[in-house]
């Protein structure tokens, strides 16, 4: 038996959620609880729909920085210009997911906490240094992305507790992001790997600040430091990026499956790093 | 199992219904409203056969649950033809000859229907990314391209 609640304040929301620990799921887009409802995979008792919140499917400006709904679809996400030129890369991820029909629907909060290994937002979010507004029976704590997902399928959200928001701060001058996505065509599938770059330039057009972000090829999207170690204080030369790649590899530990080997997406993981941060720094000259 | 009451507008008309809560929208548009242009394919969003417009954004109807259309604005492909003239796009896939069996035709429709609402003058690429996630095992896509293009000029007034 299924039952159907959509709440339109955060405090309804959480009160449903925390009522019903074990049996209640969020609805935000649904382009994956759907299907998991017909699959069987997902047999909650009770759906809590939060697109009746104010707010949660809205891009709102802040301070140059971005707040972003937790349920807004993503086809919103690619039509917002000054998101587009401030964080080039979370768009262009958000934007991968799916077709123009899924677009329609899928949700920022709805890839992080469906909690894929190779949802293509998160790698970009992170990257980005994203946080999320979590709302819960304690009241709303502001975590960075990274923190939620656990494992595939699984997050760190606890009972009664669901995501608001996303922000993002304003990007820092000369600084920019980048994703890539590998698949074996050019539209609907999932990443084989992805890659997130976002980073900032000095003096001279070094690299002052540098995140490296891979999708795919790890139990969740993965931050590698010493990916981003390797292009720190240097300009994207081959030693940069050499060092880059390697990193990049050493990080992996993907399964295999039809989409690809573990050997496949390990190698291919080192070259989507060295074109994403290539991709990110071509834009970051761009930048004033 | 409670039945939710739901309102919304159906091609223009304000339209009410009594749907269980795990039925997709298309669910009720094919069984309760008897709008069985939107088809079922693979209901799991990969084939575009359910497409319909919300709020005039493009969604798979499959995707979504009947509850979830309250209070929003559903556009059909029966909504596309206006009587018996029908819209320049459904004229030039005939014209084209952009359909075989048919089945993937009404998404298709109203997939291109939101594009050139929103690009006029969409290149060969742009439409083809754009119907991405409508699939079509009989044309080879071509014709529906041609025939998409040949309408977007029409609409133009070329």
């Amino acid at each position: 038996m299924l039952d159907y609640t959509a709440p339109s304040t955060v405090e309804e929301a959480v009160r449903i959620l925390a009522g019903a620990p074990d049996t209640a799921k969020v609805l935000s887009g649904g382009t994956d609880l759907l299907v998991q409802l017909r699959s069987g995979r997902a047999k909650p008792g009770l759906i809590v729909d939060v697109k009746n919140i104010p707010g949660i499917s809205d891009i709102r400006e802040r301070e140059g920085g971005f707040v972003i709904g937790a349920s807004t679809p993503g086809a919103v996400i690619g039509e917002c210009e000054a998101l587009r030129q401030a964080w080039p890369g979370v768009v262009e991820a958000a934007n991968l997911i799916g077709s123009t029909q899924v677009q329609g629907r899928a949700s920022l909060a709805g890839n992080l906490c469906n909690a894929s290994p190779a949802a293509d937002s998160v790698p970009a979010l992170i990257a980005a240094r994203a946080t999320c507004v979590v709302a819960g029976p304690n009241g709303r704590r502001e975590v960075p992305v990274e923190s939620i997902a656990t494992g595939p399928g699984r997050t760190s959200l606890g009972p009664g507790e669901f995501i608001l928001a996303f922000h993002l701060a304003k990007p820092p001058p000369r600084s920019a992001d980048a994703y890539l996505r590998f698949i074996p065509r050019t539209e609907m599938d999932i990443a084989v790997v992805g890659a997130a770059v976002s980073l900032m330039l000095g003096a001279g057009g070094v690299c002052t600040d540098a995140r490296v972000v891979l999708g795919a090829v790890a139990p969740t999207a993965i931050l590698v430091p010493e990916a981003s170690a390797a292009l720190m204080g240097r300009k994207l030369d081959e030693t940069a990026l050499a060092g880059l790649d390697r990193a990049a590899r050493r990080a992996c530990k993907p399964i295999d499956d039809k989409r690809g080997t573990i050997e496949y997406r390990t190698k291919v993981a080192g070259v989507l790093a060295r074109r994403a941060a290539t991709l990110a720094y071509e834009r970051a000259g761009e930048r004033r | 199992m409670t039945k939710h009451h739901v309102s919304t507008i159906v091609n223009g008309e304000p339209t009410e219904f009594l749907c269980e809560p795990q039925l997709s929208l298309l669910d009720v548009l094919r069984d309760e409203l008897h709008l069985t242009g939107s088809k079922e394919g693979c209901s799991s969003g990969d084939c575009g056969a359910c497409s319909v417009t919300v709020d005039g954004r493009l969604v798979c109807s499959c995707l979504m649950l009947a509850v979830e259309a309250q209070g929003h604005a559903i556009e059909t492909i029966e909504g596309m033809a206006r009587g018996h003239i029908l819209h320049p796009l459904q004229r030039k896939f005939l014209e084209h000859a952009a359909l075989q069996c048919g089945f993937c035709t009404p998404g298709l429709l109203v997939a291109a229907k939101a594009l050139l609402e929103r690009n006029p003058n969409p290149t060969d690429t742009e439409a083809r990314y754009w119907l991405a996630g409508n699939l079509c095992r009989c044309t080879g896509y071509d014709k529906v391209i041609r025939a998409v293009l040949d309408a977007a000029a029409e609409l133009r007034g070329e």
